[in-house]
């Protein structure tokens, strides 16, 4: 544990020592201060329109019509920001030749993975608390229920882990940090619209994307609904990620 | 210390490392000797686990690399060929990180840090980033590195490439000092580095091992009999006549001239040690004796012949297997 935590450490220190945390981090609050003002611009709109109409009796939830689709575009983000993250954590290691001092240190293959996947999901965790600014300030104007919030908090950053432990395997295929970023960027692309082919290809094929979409497992954590069956699907994902990339890094000894 | 027995490594087609064996003692230093391309960086890293041996077996401390490897590494240093640093980090922060990994417990660590950086000589770059350090001091904070834990064996990947001369030699006066507590294996392809640090050397080539042996041994071996140079200032005269007279010696050959001071290599029977009779032979004709010195094998020449006699042997081999192919 002591050595997780030291190499978790090392990886966050680095991410701030360059110039990636402060990028990763700058982007994420753009887009996501423009996807608050959006989503709040709409919310506005409607429930001023439900006012006139005559709908008083029925409030607007704000949970439901804005922190609900403000965390679903948080998936949008992560898909332009984590591979940022992930791609340099192995192939920079490999590239400057650090990664023999790691691989000679008496350190498990596990405990290395482990520690650079705690070290990205801090980073992960940090660019998550610029968000609760937002939530912060619907807290001070309005009533929304804490509930609900926390759940999809907890999915966001499940969510989080299942691509960062995917980034993580694929820049340790690499010693290239464009080309491990590249092909982050397409596989979560990938499996972010892996459901449109779902609905023309019969029920089989629709239910398999369905399941496989790591993004429609979040719904009913931001809906407030913890399904254990969700949880396991992305605590497996994450496991068998992390499982791949301390094989990779295996075989990577053995070819030499 | 160390052990390794018949280590075989291959990549895919090509093999880089072919039945190596050789043991090293504690305290000892061990040269590992060969051009480049050799093998060495690659019998260093199995030795670190680094990577695994496609066959064979490496002891080191006591414990197998291959299955206790955490163990080993304990006990073992390894400087690579270029220094592991993170150029982001400062050397404090790099040498406080490597500790931490390498299980330097965090009591003492501080004071470690402390004592290795004074002993490398590197305290004054203590917060200046490791990737604006010059080549000398990256050397240096790697060599720190690799002893921050105190280990038993030291693996050292040719520590002094690149270094300027005032820095190889304090390079090899710490690796001397080094010696007494820690057992090392140091890489290189400088002959007289050889010479000069280490108690024992291999000389790889090719991925086999063609030598294992002191180096005063590897010069005595190859050398078939005890040649002396000879510089005689006889006023005009020949003095091979006389020199040739002197017990023991066997052959005399003028090497050079230089006005009326001539020199001569004396051969003589190997085990002998003819300098007295043939000083005492030169003075007592009245000719001024400028310089009697031992000529020597150097261990360029040694590896030389050791190398290319592997060559030609190869070459000779060669039209053997080409009528099979045919």
């Amino acid at each position: 544990m002591r050595n997780i935590l030291a190499i978790a450490h090392k990886e966050l220190k680095s991410y701030f020592s360059g110039p990636i945390a402060y990028i990763a981090i700058g982007i994420w609050a753009l887009l996501y201060g423009y996807f608050f003002i959006a989503i709040l611009q709409y919310f506005v709109r409607t429930s001023m329109q439900m006012g006139q109409f005559g709908a008083q009796q029925q409030a607007v939830n704000v949970n439901q019509m804005l922190i609900r689709p403000l965390l679903q575009n948080v998936t949008i983000m992560i898909l332009f920001t984590l591979p940022m993250v992930t791609m340099r954590t192995y192939s920079e290691e490999k590239r400057s030749g650090t990664i023999e001092l790691l691989l000679t240190s008496p350190l498990t293959d596990f405990e290395i993975v482990m520690g650079k996947f705690l070290g990205a999901m801090a980073l992960y965790g940090i660019m998550l608390l610029v968000t609760c600014i937002h939530i912060g300030l619907l807290f001070i104007y309005g009533s929304p229920e804490w509930r609900p919030i926390v759940t999809a908090y907890l999915g966001v950053l499940l969510l989080g882990g299942c691509f960062v432990s995917l980034g993580l395997f694929i820049s340790s295929l690499t010693k290239n940090q464009i080309v491990a970023g590249m092909i982050t960027f397409a596989v979560f692309l990938l499996f972010w619209i892996i459901t449109w082919i779902g609905s023309f290809s019969g029920p089989t094929v629709d239910k398999l994307t369905q399941y496989l979409s790591i993004i429609d497992h979040l719904d009913d954590f931001t809906k407030g609904v913890i399904d254990t069956s969700h949880v396991i699907y992305y605590l497996s994902f994450i496991t068998f990620g992390l499982f791949l990339t301390v094989k990779s890094v295996d075989t990577e000894r053995w070819r030499g | 210390m160390i052990e390794v027995q018949h280590l075989t490594k291959r990549y895919g087609r090509v093999t880089a490392v072919e039945d190596v064996s050789f043991r090293v003692e504690r305290g000892e230093i061990l040269g590992f000797l060969g051009p480049n391309g050799a093998g060495k960086t690659t019998t260093m890293r199995i030795l670190t686990g680094y990577m695994p041996a496609t066959e064979g077996k490496a002891i080191v401390a006591g414990f197998d690399v291959f299955d206790q490897p955490v163990e080993a590494k304990r006990r073992t240093g390894y400087l690579p060929e270029t220094p592991p640093l993170y150029p982001d980090m400062t050397v404090l922060e790099y040498l406080s990180f490597v500790a931490k990994i390498k299980g330097v417990p965090s009591a003492g660590r501080a004071d470690r840090i402390r004592a290795v950086m004074d002993r490398t000589r590197i305290t004054d770059m203590a917060h200046r980033q490791c990737g604006k350090l010059s080549k000398g001091y990256r050397q240096r904070v790697g060599l720190a590195q690799a002893i921050i834990h105190n280990p038993d064996v030291l693996i050292l990947d040719e520590p002094t490439a690149g270094l300027d001369p005032k820095q190889i030699i304090e390079t090899r006066q710490l690796i001397k000092q080094l010696a007494g507590d820690h057992t090392i294996i140091l890489s290189t392809h400088i002959l007289p580095e050889v010479s000069q640090t280490c108690q024992r050397v291999v000389i790889i080539n090719k991925g086999k091992v063609v030598a294992v042996d002191t180096p005063d041994n590897l010069t005595a071996r190859l050398r078939g009999s005890e040649t002396m140079y000879v510089q005689v200032d006889a006023a005009g005269a020949d003095a091979s006549g006389s020199l040739r007279h002197v017990p023991g010696v066997t052959r005399v050959v003028e090497s050079d001239r230089r006005g009326a001071a001539i020199g001569y290599e004396v051969e003589s029977e190997r085990g002998q040690d003819v300098r007295r009779e043939l000083a005492r032979s030169i003075v007592s004709s009245g000719w001024g004796l400028l310089e009697l010195r031992p000529m020597r094998m150097s261990l360029e020449e040694i590896f030389l012949s050791l190398t290319t006699e592997e060559a030609q042997q190869a070459t000779a081999a060669e039209p053997v297997g080409e009528a099979a192919n045919a």
